[in-house]
């Protein structure tokens, strides 16, 4: 009790405006217990202009430039750091004097808040730019319709178009595997799993989920063709790719069966409806849009895979259009391959290739989604 | 086709604890049965025994004997899918399918579990949502989604679903504790005129409200918390609230406890 009447002194003592003209709380306040003191006279506080937190975000800014500048600071990360310390620095300090420290609290959180956005959305927003701006030159019809065959590394021209193929013939084939068992990983955990199995599956899935690629690579590769005695091919890198998308796909799939409600299964099985075609019919749409995002990001995230690749698909310059027979490439492989030769031609294959990865990936993600959000339970009326 | 319920010594589990023990009693077909009873005492359980959504709860057991008019719902070779085909409920929240329309909620248990011509289900809407006294309401937006109708809406709706399967009974589940008081009197008419077609089961808190639409009322009662729920007496719904032949009944009753 008595701290909060010390913190409401501290507070009310702080504010210029307000608290002269009216005398009251500052009077009783002084004795212990006086539950007077916790309200104000007024509603009203001073407060920051609205202008404030801009002119804070610049001023601090340029301080942090000024600083950079006169001591001689190359790494411009600096600049930033220094700018950001001074700007929540100053906002928690300005709003100590002006508002109160509750206030001054409440916008060093928010302030802290932003200012990790920033941080955060910096490095993606550089290397968005960095492929862009490097990558968009790169990229022509000619580019996107024509393979590596007979291209020296250093010669202009070439282009990705057996590595596309491979990749989408791969992260296809790989879906294809991994989605099914995913799901049905997921619709036995939530809806049948109980006991044993269940826990141990659960385990399993949790232990894939961190495997590294290279070591699911490894596997395929002295599975299916060192001891079975396959070839290189794009299905056996769409066998390690799988690996790799099942977790996520069953990780996912589970949380979103678990939103949802109970109530809609037993209302569903209060029907006279069978287990099976609750599920089918009842749970699965329900969940559908939650399920879709997930099972493209587990997509997206094979999409860019390159080490079981490089084991299992081996890499080729030429189109070969069957995932099941001799090497193919992928669009990851290519970037690699490409950097690799350090020849100017090839860099900027490389850089036009991570350009239209990148965009792939983008538009599965938009395409799903859209999925989502066109098959999410419609709530307006 | 209403039909009638005996159960005997029926006591259900959820796992090794006894939720209820010793029930037995009759439900007359065509008429309102209404369970009333502090909360924890095992209405809600005694009433999902009698579809056999129980056991849908892990853990859920149940021993004893419930008769529909003859067959036994726990004999060996009855399936339970068949079993709530033929006793339907209704929930304590209103729980229309988010992903189906008002038209496809209704007729959901028929196109889950077979072929309909688009005629038929046309007519089993129409007949089973005026039956539930929403057509006027929303049969200008039978396609458009469930969810977005008032929480009354969407449990008349809940009601058209549970009777466009063409139940024997209906069991309700304190079907209006969600509900204000107007749409609990829709409520309330609504089971007063669907008692011609089913035989009807009624959980509710609210004792004005078993008064006002059942015929018999059963009181359940447990000794202490942990100990299993107990029948104590069913009578006339009239007998329970003038003149219980119970003393605990007439305490719960008069407020005196509970």
């Amino acid at each position: 009790m008595s701290d909060t009447v010390k913190d409401t002194v501290k507070s009310t003592g702080g504010r210029p405006a307000g608290s002269g003209a009216a005398p009251g709380p500052e009077g009783p306040s002084e004795r212990p217990g006086a539950t007077a003191v916790l309200r104000n006279t007024t509603l009203q506080q001073p407060r920051l202009p609205r202008w404030a937190p801009a002119a804070l975000v610049a001023g601090s800014l340029g301080a942090g430039i000024l600083i950079g500048v006169l001591g001689d600071l190359d790494s411009r990360i600096q600049w930033g750091l220094i700018a950001a310390v001074i700007y929540l620095t100053a906002t928690f300090a300005v709003t100590t004097v002006v508002e109160g420290r509750r206030q001054a609290v409440d916008r060093f959180a928010a302030s802290l808040v932003w200012t990790s956005f920033v941080v955060a959305i910096l490095p993606l927003a550089s290397l968005l730019w960095e492929t862009i701006a490097r990558g968009i030159p790169g990229v022509s019809w000619y580019f996107l319709t024509h393979s590596m065959n007979g291209v020296l590394s250093w010669q202009e021209g070439g282009g990705i178009y057996h590595a596309l193929l491979g990749t989408v013939q791969q992260v296809l084939l790989a879906s294809v595997i991994a989605i099914p068992i995913g799901l049905l990983t997921a619709v036995y955990l939530v809806e049948y799993g109980r006991g044993r199995l269940a826990k141990a599956i659960t385990f399993f899935v949790d232990v894939m989920t961190g495997i590294p690629s290279i070591v699911a690579g490894l596997f395929v590769l002295s599975m299916w063709i060192m001891m079975l005695g396959f070839g290189y091919s794009g299905f056996a890198g769409a066998l390690a790719l799988s690996i790799l998308m099942m977790p996520i796909v069953v990780r996912s799939t589970e949380e979103m069966l678990k939103l949802v409600p109970g109530e809609l299964r037993e209302a569903s099985l209060a029907l006279g409806v069978p287990k099976w075609r609750t599920i089918l019919k009842v749970v699965l749409p329900t969940a559908i849009g939650g399920i879709t995002t997930g099972v493209m990001l587990a997509l997206a995230r094979i999409a860019g895979e390159t080490a079981p690749i490089i084991l299992l698909v081996f890499g080729s310059n030429m189109i070969n259009a069957n995932p099941f027979e001799g090497a193919q490439s992928s669009l990851p492989l290519f970037v690699y391959e490409q950097w690799a030769f350090g020849t100017e031609a090839a860099y900027d294959r490389a850089w036009a290739a991570a350009l239209v990865l990148i965009a792939f990936i983008m538009i599965l993600n938009l395409v799903a989604r859209g999925i989502a959000r066109w098959k999410a339970p419609k709530t307006g009326r | 086709m209403a039909k009638r319920i005996d159960v005997t010594g029926l006591t259900a589990f959820y796992g090794t604890h006894r939720a209820i023990e010793g029930i037995s009693m009759h439900v007359q077909p065509k008429s309102v049965t209404a369970f009333i009873g502090p909360s924890g005492c095992g209405k809600s359980t005694f009433l999902r025994t009698l579809n056999r959504m129980h056991e849908v709860t892990p853990g859920g057991r149940v021993e004893g004997q419930v008769m529909l008019d003859n067959e036994d719902l726990y004999g060996p070779g009855v399936d339970p899918v068949q079993v709530r085909r033929n006793i339907g409920m209704v929930f304590q929240r209103p729980n229309p399918f988010p992903t189906m329309s008002i038209y496809d909620n209704v007729v959901a248990g028929l196109k889950l579990n077979g072929k309909f011509s688009r005629a038929e289900l046309d007519e089993v809407v129409e007949k089973n949502l005026r039956g539930a006294n929403l057509w006027n309401e929303v049969k200008d937006r039978l396609h458009k989604p469930g969810s977005g109708l008032s929480g009354g809406q969407q449990q008349r709706l809940c009601i058209a679903r549970a009777t466009a399967v063409e139940p024997d009974v209906l069991l309700m589940d304190e079907p209006c504790s969600a509900l204000d008081p107007i749409s609990t009197l829709a409520i309330e008419d609504l089971i007063s005129q669907l008692k011609s077609r089913f035989t009807i089961v009624i959980v509710t808190h609210n004792m004005q409200q078993a008064a006002r639409v059942s015929e018999r009322t059963a009181f359940f009662n447990l000794a202490a918390v942990g100990q299993p729920g107990k029948l104590i007496e069913i009578d006339t719904t009239d007998k329970i609230f003038s003149n219980p032949s119970v003393q605990a009944t007439e305490d719960y009753i008069s407020g005196r406890f509970g």
